[in-house]
């Protein structure tokens, strides 16, 4: 499937294009924003503390320490969209390797990923996730690491179907004639094949990762204060709901915009690479 | 089904290894409540190293401590110090009520409209139908019950703004359904959407296949068909969606119990976290994935048993 015809037809999806916009625009609010503003994102000033929103020079108002709200959620933003952005792509390079291992050496290597995928995948992952932040310290980097340990399964099974159908293929047994290896197999002429479901998979696990990473933090479980999160600042909102609304509904509206559009997005691509789809719920 | 079987039972002997390993990497080890107290020299640290066999060789303590769970002896709360598995199973039907009853509202909404979309599928309800279960499945219900919290129990108080009954009143089951409706409604919002998406498709597909089209020649009406004929079939899918979705819905659980403060083991999790009770985190933890395991095997032997065409091979 060549990308021209796959653009043209994901350009005529209103939802897809809406949510590739929005998303360019919370990725502009999130970079520039920081640099723009003169505070900073744990600046506090307690004479200015619970200033409502529509008020200059705090547009969105500040937090209980005075914390001006714009500059912690374009900050938040970096985190949660990076957290986001980081686990989907390392579950995708975890998942495709493993996948494409697993279906074309067959035999030990196969069944013992497999196993492994089926155990991975009947754990539930957020009191996991939870439970292991609950006795390492987690930053960034760490919680990262975890998710995408926990994540790549989707991808790899995936990835092992595909493979599985093409390893007897005539094209794979012309590169094995004329002396590929199979790492130069998997990456040269499997991957390809492959890439179109795993662009859908990725961007839906955009979604996926940053809903876990909020409720997390959210718990108090996941990247700590004072850096923000859009999860950890709602962690804090819930105390002062009845005299600063505004801190509990800002963050969730960003939340849910960005996992919406990262939706629409996979969706739309899924839409625009399988025409058979078109039509369907 | 004997391999899904072993499967299960080597999915929990892999959490129970997670379990003791946690226990063992935990900060200060096992005896760290005991190292902090100023009661306590070294040498009756090392005592009461001794008498926990903590001194034994790694593998031999797993075989002591694997032991004690099968027989139910899972160690005691460092907080108040009742076993704890009397502290995690008062909690387990409350999760178990919360979990049902958003179920309930899962398939109570999604499925019925489900099969209205589906009986009038057009370009524009369908956009409409799409932008609407994609916005609720990527909503964090944990946003969406403090978005219910705040509009319902702070501004209108039609709803109390958490637990499970009114302290200190008599049990009544209005009491009850009056706290759980809106955890309920909470939990179930992403559900409805996968139910509703599920029933829709179903029922477009199922309604194009000769029988139906045979039932409708034979003069039926467009009632019989879709009640009687259509969505027989599209149940098979459902039965499986509902084992599907109850993992899904524990997990989902856990988060939704903090936010209305419903005492479940979600909640549970998060108060031994904050806590280090170690020994109750880690019970529970096997607990709540022993609920997840069950309910993925409920999915298949149900399945099973509504499509006489599936046999485990």
């Amino acid at each position: 499937m060549e990308g021209g015809r796959v653009w043209r037809r994901f350009r005529r999806n209103p939802l897809a294009l809406a949510g590739a916009l929005l998303i360019v625009l919370l990725l502009l609010f999130s970079l520039i924003c920081p640099f723009l503003l003169p505070y900073d994102a744990t600046r506090i000033e307690l004479h200015n503390t619970f200033q409502p929103p529509g008020v200059f020079p705090h547009i969105l108002g500040t937090d209980d320490l005075g914390r001006d709200m714009v500059a912690r959620l374009s900050y938040g933003g970096r985190i949660s969209l990076a957290v986001g952005l980081c686990v989907a792509l390392g579950s995708a390079i975890v998942g495709a390797l493993l996948g494409s291992v697993a279906g074309l050496y067959g035999g030990y290597v196969d069944t013992l990923i497999s196993r492994v995928i089926d155990i991975l995948l009947s754990i539930p992952l957020l009191p996991l996730l939870m439970v292991i932040s609950g006795f390492v310290n987690v930053g960034p980097l760490e919680l990262i690491a975890a998710m995408v340990l926990l994540g790549w399964m989707g991808v790899a099974r995936l990835t092992r179907g595909a493979v599985l159908s093409l390893r007897d293929s005539e094209f794979v047994t012309a590169a094995r004639a004329v002396g590929s290896g199979n790492g130069r197999i998997i990456i040269r002429h499997l991957l390809p094949n492959v890439l179109a479901p795993l662009t859908v998979a990725t961007t839906l696990a955009v979604a996926w990762a940053i809903l876990i990473e909020s409720a997390m933090s959210y718990l108090g479980f996941g990247i700590q204060p004072p850096t923000p999160t859009w999860g950890n600042m709602l962690q804090g909102a819930q105390r002062y709901m009845r005299t600063a609304p505004w801190l509990a509904v800002l963050p969730g509206i960003l939340i849910a915009l960005t996992v919406t559009s990262f939706n629409f997005v996979g969706d739309g691509i899924r839409e625009s690479m399988d025409p058979k789809l078109v039509g369907r719920l | 089904m004997i391999r899904r079987l072993l499967m299960s039972v080597l999915v929990l002997f892999g959490i129970s290894i997670i379990a003791f390993s946690m226990i063992h990497l935990s900060p200060g080890g096992p005896t760290a409540i005991y190292a902090v107290s100023p009661n306590i020299d070294a040498r009756q640290l090392e005592r009461i190293e001794e008498l926990l066999g903590l001194n034994d060789p790694l593998h031999i303590q797993y075989v002591k401590w694997f032991g004690g769970v099968l027989t139910g002896e899972w160690g005691f709360s460092y907080r108040d110090g009742r076993p704890v598995t009397e502290v995690i199973l008062e909690r387990v039907p409350n999760t178990v009520e919360l979990t049902l009853a958003s179920l309930i509202v899962a398939i109570g909404l999604g499925v019925p409209v489900g099969i209205f979309t589906a009986s009038r599928a057009g370009t524009i309800s369908r956009w409409i139908a799409n932008m609407l279960t994609m916005t609720a499945i990527s909503m964090p219900t944990f946003w969406l019950g403090l978005m219910v919290i705040l509009l319902f129990a702070e501004r209108l108080r039609v709803i109390p703004s958490g637990g499970m009954f009114t302290i200190g009143a008599e049990f009544s089951l209005a009491d009850r359904l009056h706290h759980l409706i809106a955890p309920a409604l909470v939990l179930g919002t992403p559900s409805v959407a996968t139910w509703w998406r599920y029933t829709h498709s179903g029922m477009v597909e199922v309604m194009l296949e000769d029988y139906v089209r045979t039932a409708r020649a034979k003069g039926l009406s467009e009632r019989i068909v879709t009640y009687r004929h259509a969505l027989k079939n599209v149940l098979i899918t459902l039965v499986t969606l509902a084992g599907l979705s109850l993992p899904n819905l524990f997990s989902g659980a856990l988060v939704t119990e903090a936010v209305f403060a419903w005492p479940g083991n979600g909640r549970l999790l998060v108060e031994s976290l904050v806590r280090r009770d170690y020994p109750v985190v880690m019970g529970n933890f096997m607990v709540i994935t022993l609920l997840v395991v069950a309910g993925n095997l409920l999915a298949d032997v149900s399945y099973a048993l509504v499509d006489p065409r599936v046999r485990f091979e």
